[in-house]
């Protein structure tokens, strides 16, 4: 096939098909651990739900693990594979900076695909309430 | 086996190289105009299109005068919508259709209601079927036509078309269809079903893009339609332009194979695409197939693969030439408007999957895809939240989403 009738729509840059093909951090952490925070953003009626695990270090404050599992697009999969390549040794407040711009030009998401790198960012910063948010109820 | 596999011949098909090579001396040798009238080169050219016009109107059981040749069924369910709506408009303004028509038909009929038109669309029941019934309750006095599609599209089931046309009759209404997905899949017949109207497209059935063909009955009743493009009078005055004779010959050649090897080829594809769907459903849970279980066209299978999104199991599985329902393969990021009507639920869209085979699918073939579809299903439901909770026993529908 000629390359030029291969870039259409569903073209997907070779770093989005290398985290399709090998997610990063794919699975899950218990979600009872008082030190490990789970975020869950999408809806299954939008196409897409990503469910976005940190554990953290108390003493250091530090993320020393993360897990992923998505139900979505090629692009939301590679998304969450990269937010969680990238908290992992993040403080709170470091990992609480990652701009899901970071993620599109990581990846090179085209427009139509944006929504997945917020979706990305939102499920990091549902992670980490999720776990200030159980640190909070043991002190109380 | 060449990779990779075709599997979408709702879209279109190949040009069967039988059709070819009848084509072939149309561009170069035989070259004439079919309306020159005073020439040899205009006869011979004539005489094809004459053969073609034959042709096509066997494989629905109609006279060959009543085929106009278009550019194509878009066309032809403009023609029809727009030229009955324009010639029968002091008779009525209603018209009634279903809400899983082909787009050809549904932006025609936005378009018609802008002009003061005014159109019902019907429901279809949960397998994507409209009921003669329910047409017969949607008539009023007013209405000039009812269009309801012979098969659909996407879950490719068929209508009850002979007793729809049969209350149109009844009603004195003019009925279409577009023919498009049951050409050469089910047998057609305009005088025992009942039609007035019907379109077809050459390209569905192993035939070359850019012509298709409106039929219009001439008798019981006698049908009048208004132009919609203006030039020269060809094809009754019903659509103007010169015609695309090697089209229409290849158009001929692939109905006359068509009805050719109809019950063989048929039976073989229908094989073949149980083959498909027994072979995914042995192997996985929950999976649920969309459309009819019986009354469905022979190439088609459509499967809703529970909590795997559709872009990335097609992304998964790119020897497999197919379609999805879901948002993410559309332009508008909704997902399927024909799913949907039908009551699927927009969870259950995202994860579907149109299987289209046809004449060239091998068992050879259909054995990769059950294996392909198998593996990467497995793979994304390991990393599919929802499947790991519905798992767990927990009730996705229990659950506050946080929807975009």
């Amino acid at each position: 096939m000629d390359r030029s009738l291969r870039r259409g729509k569903m073209a997907y840059t070779k770093k989005v098909i290398d985290h399709y093909e090998n997610p990063r951090n794919a699975g899950s952490l218990d979600k009872n651990a008082p030190n490990v925070g789970t975020g869950m953003v999408g809806a299954p009626e939008c196409g897409d739900v990503m469910r976005l695990q940190i554990e953290i270090d108390e003493k250091t404050n530090t993320i020393k693990d993360a897990k992923f599992k998505t139900f979505g697009c090629g692009s939301a999969i590679a998304s969450s594979s990269v937010a969680t390549e990238w908290v992992k040794g993040k403080t709170l407040d470091e990992a609480l900076s990652i701009k899901n711009t970071d993620i599109v030009e990581e990846l090179s998401l085209p427009p139509i695909k944006i929504h997945c790198s917020v979706l990305a960012e939102d499920a990091i910063k549902a992670a980490i309430t999720d776990y200030m948010e159980k640190k909070k109820e043991k002190k109380e | 086996m060449k990779l990779p596999i075709y599997l979408d011949y709702h879209a279109t098909t190949p040009v069967d190289p039988e059709v070819f090579r009848a084509m072939t001396p149309y561009f170069t040798e035989i070259f004439g105009n079919a309306s020159s009238r005073n020439h040899e080169f205009g006869w011979t050219a004539e005489s094809a299109v004459a053969q073609g016009r034959e042709q096509v109107a066997q494989l629905i059981g109609a006279s060959e005068r009543e085929i106009i040749f278009t550019s194509g069924a878009t066309e032809s369910d403009n023609l029809a919508l727009i030229g009955i709506a324009e010639m029968y408009q002091e008779r009525g303004n209603h018209l009634i259709t279903s809400s899983i028509e082909h787009k050809a038909i549904l932006d025609t009929c936005a378009y018609l209601e802008k002009k003061d038109f005014t159109v019902t669309y019907l429901q279809p029941d949960q397998t994507g079927q409209i009921s003669a019934e329910a047409v017969a309750a949607a008539i009023t006095p007013r209405t000039i036509l009812v269009s309801i599609m012979a098969a659909n599209n996407e879950v490719g089931t068929i209508n009850p078309i002979a007793a729809i046309g049969k209350v149109c009759k009844e009603r004195g209404v003019l009925f279409h269809t577009d023919a498009v997905q049951a050409a050469g899949r089910i047998p057609l017949s305009v005088e025992a079903m009942g039609i007035d109207l019907l379109s077809l497209s050459a390209h569905k059935i192993y035939g070359p893009k850019g012509i298709g063909a409106l039929y219009v009955r001439r008798r019981n009743p006698r049908v009048r339609l208004a132009p919609m493009i203006h030039g020269g009078g060809h094809e009754r005055g019903m659509r103007s332009g010169t015609l695309n004779v090697p089209g229409i010959v290849g158009f001929g050649k692939a109905a006359e194979l068509a009805l050719r090897n109809f019950e063989t080829e048929n039976k073989g594809i229908a094989l073949l695409r149980d083959r498909l769907w027994n072979g995914i459903r042995e192997q996985l849970d929950e999976v649920y197939l969309n459309g009819h279980p019986t009354e469905r066209v022979s190439g088609n299978l459509n499967v809703s693969f529970a909590y795997v999104e559709g872009e990335s199991l097609m992304m998964g599985m790119k020897e497999l030439a197919v379609s999805s329902g879901s948002a993410c393969t559309s332009a508008s990021l909704e997902p399927s408007y024909v799913l949907k009507n039908m009551g699927v639920g927009d969870d259950l869209a995202h994860t579907s999957i149109r299987f289209g085979l046809g004449r060239f699918t091998t068992a050879e073939e259909i054995d990769f895809a059950i294996k392909k579809v198998v593996a990467t299903v497995r793979r994304l439901r390991d990393l599919s939240p929802l499947y790991e909770m519905a798992k767990e026993g927990i009730d996705l529908k229990s659950i506050q989403w946080t929807g975009h």
